[in-house]
């Protein structure tokens, strides 16, 4: 029942938030912008589509992209371990780097290139973040770390807040805004034309752009568990977090891989690891 | 379908291709994304990939050189679609037309299905087009699932 709960709802959800984010982004560039259901009209059009493909093993590649995002998803709704999670989002992401890989387009195989590069810059922070959470709760599993903090009424913001930071730029590179668009080329810096999405066309970028939706509420979770103890101030968590990032995304230009990789691994970690000390001498 | 139909209508991803405009008729494209005209409340977007577009803007005058581009885009784009000349050069040559290397008019290399007049075109004539070329969607799509596409 809640596995159908969330295959069904997770992409409702992630739809009107992407279309929220589309009338927010218009409004913070002094545009009217476009309506809140645009991204179901967009889905629904390509769906309508003409069946285009460069080669078969493409279409393989978004299934299982679609499919890994949402087992992700559906792990995470059912309580499971964090670090399973983390691996088959991952397994995910790299379904959708071959599926770029598999066509001899340049733009394809740049954006590729790309998306393992932001890939690399966030796992490694995502999988800090869940050992801190273990480091507090003593479990890796959602169930027990959600458990913990409504027992002990302790949530995990308050021990881990350096760790949030980060999470927020967890985020911004994984709903791949700006700063770190570099794989996708959001909006209309088209420099390497869509990056990994270019060679994807009709049906299979709509199924892209659902499996975007699942890793969005996905993501979204992962910063809600950091409130788990009272829902409304996880969901306003979460509402605070996604609109930081749109003004994140309309703020800042677009940085280089070697910058991301810079601010993830060095400045990243480093914040990471403060917290993790601090909290190892605290216990 | 008529959800279907709807969604068409509601979102059409521009792609635009400038064969050797003066730039005029592109700066008017470009202006209609600004906030002063802001298109993307109908849902067009500039999309910049003619894979993931349904409307083909082409402005400028074709010549031999670059009408194997142009035809290369157009095939590059998944049916339904639609194209519009923007512009006097897009539309017949305009006043180029005499030249030797000069095609009169995109409509020779590729069907057109909206002319957009003018010198530069303006933008409201331009938004205009894309809604005339929206109209003819729910034809083209017919043609497709009948399965006779004109390539």
């Amino acid at each position: 029942m809640l596995v159908v709960l969330a295959i069904v709802l997770a992409p409702i959800i992630g739809g009107l938030l992407s279309g929220i984010d589309r009338k927010i982004t218009a409004r913070l560039q002094g545009r009217f912008g476009p309506p809140i259901l645009q991204p179901f009209y967009d889905v629904i059009k390509l769906f309508g589509k003409e069946r285009f493909i460069s080669n078969k093993v493409q279409i393989v590649w978004v299934i299982t992209y679609l499919f890994f995002a949402m087992l992700s998803f559906v792990l995470f709704v059912l309580g499971q371990d964090l670090i399973a999670i983390i691996f088959v989002l991952t397994v995910g992401g790299g379904a959708m780097v071959m599926g770029a890989l598999s066509i001899r387009s340049p733009y394809s195989q740049i954006g590729a290139q790309r998306e393992i590069m932001q890939m690399l810059a966030y796992d490694p922070l995502l999988l800090i973040a869940i050992v801190g959470m273990y480091m507090v709760t003593g479990s890796f599993k959602v169930d027990d770390i959600v458990n913990y903090q409504i027992t002990h009424n302790a949530p995990l913001l308050y021990t881990l807040p350096l760790v949030f930071l980060v999470m927020i730029e967890v985020l911004t590179i994984k709903m791949r805004k700006s700063p770190f668009d570099i794989a996708a080329s959001h909006h209309g810096h088209q420099e390497i034309v869509r990056g990994v999405h270019t060679e994807f066309s009709g049906p299979y970028l709509a199924l892209i752009e659902i499996a975007h939706w699942y890793e969005l509420m996905l993501v979204l979770g992962l910063v809600a568990i950091f409130f788990a103890s009272n829902v409304y101030i996880a969901l306003a968590l979460v509402a605070a977090a996604f609109i930081l990032e749109l003004i994140i995304d309309n703020v800042t230009a677009r940085v280089t891989f070697r910058m991301m990789l810079k601010s993830a691994w060095v400045y990243g970690m480093i914040i990471c690891l403060i917290n993790l000390i601090a909290l190892s001498f605290l216990k | 379908m008529s959800l279907l139909n709807t969604s068409r209508a509601k979102s059409p991803w521009v792609v635009h291709y400038d064969c050797g405009s003066c730039n005029g008729c592109d700066i008017e494209v470009l202006a209609c994304l600004t906030p002063l005209y802001d298109v993307e409340r109908f849902g067009i977007l500039n999309i910049g990939n003619p894979k993931h577009a349904d409307v083909l803007l082409v402005t400028g005058t074709v010549n031999p050189r670059n009408e194997r581009v142009l035809r290369n885009v157009y095939e590059q784009m998944p049916e339904p679609k639609v194209v519009v000349a923007i512009g006097a050069c897009a539309c017949t040559g305009g006043i180029f037309a005499d030249c030797y290397n000069v095609v009169q008019g995109v409509d020779k290399i590729i069907p057109v299905d909206v002319y957009v007049p003018g010198c530069a075109a303006r933008p409201e004539v331009i938004i205009d087009g894309v809604v005339l070329g929206i109209q003819k969607f729910e034809e083209k799509a017919a043609k497709m699932n009948s399965g006779n596409v004109k390539k």
